[in-house]
């Protein structure tokens, strides 16, 4: 049978890929937005294996709320992301320093 | 092998390549539906692990909703990819030799024999008759319902900040005014004029 550790390693590239992905895409914030949503895929891969090993229902419902906050961040993130277009024409994030002193 | 471990396998091997993809390949709309793979193989994954209810909602919430929110922002967008790749060259050595650690010390852990097969053994599994949702609404409704309710209150947010910031008064476009509408009389608007009755016509 599949031993957990199979699973958690499952996670932990998918963790390390997507830091690679925010490293490389440093010019284009869609792609390090959907990076974020790999991240956090990457933790859920994590709880759902553990709440089937473990028996407990509760990582489960972890995964849930990640979800839905994972959700609303896309949506802010994106509507975000749309009006900085609009201000700056551009989403690269060198170009994000009006608030700099 | 049994049929199990090869679908693990092979879901884990699409799911691993297709987050590769996603943040190395040069389109944006290609990454978009990399990710779209990737969320799908690990909703398979999680059937694997018993967990039917996340791994429908992933499906439904993740690609049917948020990766078509992905594709329209991105095609809205107009932006130069060519420009968007400068450097990408030069942030790779870096980015590698962070991943490579990261990875490796967390599988260093994870094969450290704390997460085998004879500590935490995979559990036999539930009858045909189990329903994972239901255990999971259970659960949600009654020990975590207030926590639930808090996610709703943050998606409520989340649909009023979305349309609060994307919403945009164009000065050229016309719009009612009801307030004014309202605000309107009759004197304001008719004057009555008396005159005489129409002459008579002669036969």
């Amino acid at each position: 049978m599949i031993p957990l550790s199979h699973y958690l390693i499952v996670g932990a590239l998918l963790f390390a890929i997507s830091v690679v992905g925010i490293f490389l895409n440093r010019k284009n914030l869609v792609i390090i937005l959907m990076a974020i949503e790999l991240l956090l895929l990457a933790a859920n891969m994590n709880f759902v294996a553990f709440s089937h090993y473990l028996e407990d229902l509760s990582g489960q419902v972890f995964v849930f709320f990640v979800l839905t906050v994972a959700a609303a961040e896309a949506a802010i993130g994106l509507a975000i992301l749309i009006v900085l277009f609009r201000t700056r024409r551009s989403i690269n994030v060198q170009d994000l320093d009006r608030l700099k002193g | 092998m049994t049929f199990l471990e090869i679908v693990f396998y092979v879901f884990s091997a699409v799911l691993v390549g297709s987050s590769l993809l996603v943040v190395t390949v040069r389109n944006p709309v290609r990454a978009a539906l990399f990710l779209v793979l990737a969320f799908f193989s690990a909703a398979c994954l999680w059937l694997t692990l018993e967990a039917e209810f996340l791994a429908i909602t992933l499906v439904l919430v993740y690609v049917g909703a948020v990766m078509v929110l992905f594709l329209f922002v991105i095609m809205m967008l107009d932006i130069d990819i060519a420009q968007m790749r400068a450097g990408f060259a030069n942030y790779l050595p870096l980015g590698l030799i962070v991943a490579l650690i990261m990875a490796g010390e967390l599988i260093l852990v994870m094969l450290s024999g704390e997460f085998g097969d004879t500590q935490l053994p995979r559990p036999v599994g539930h009858d045909a008759d189990y329903s994972n949702t239901e255990a999971l609404g259970k659960v949600v409704y009654t020990d975590y319902v207030y926590t639930f309710e808090l996610a709703a209150v943050i998606l409520l947010v989340a649909i009023i900040a979305a349309i609060s910031l994307t919403l945009r008064r164009r000065p050229e476009t016309r719009y009612q005014a009801p307030e004014e509408q309202v605000k309107v009389r009759k004197e304001d608007r008719i004057r009555i004029v008396k005159m005489p009755p129409r002459p008579e016509e002669k036969p």
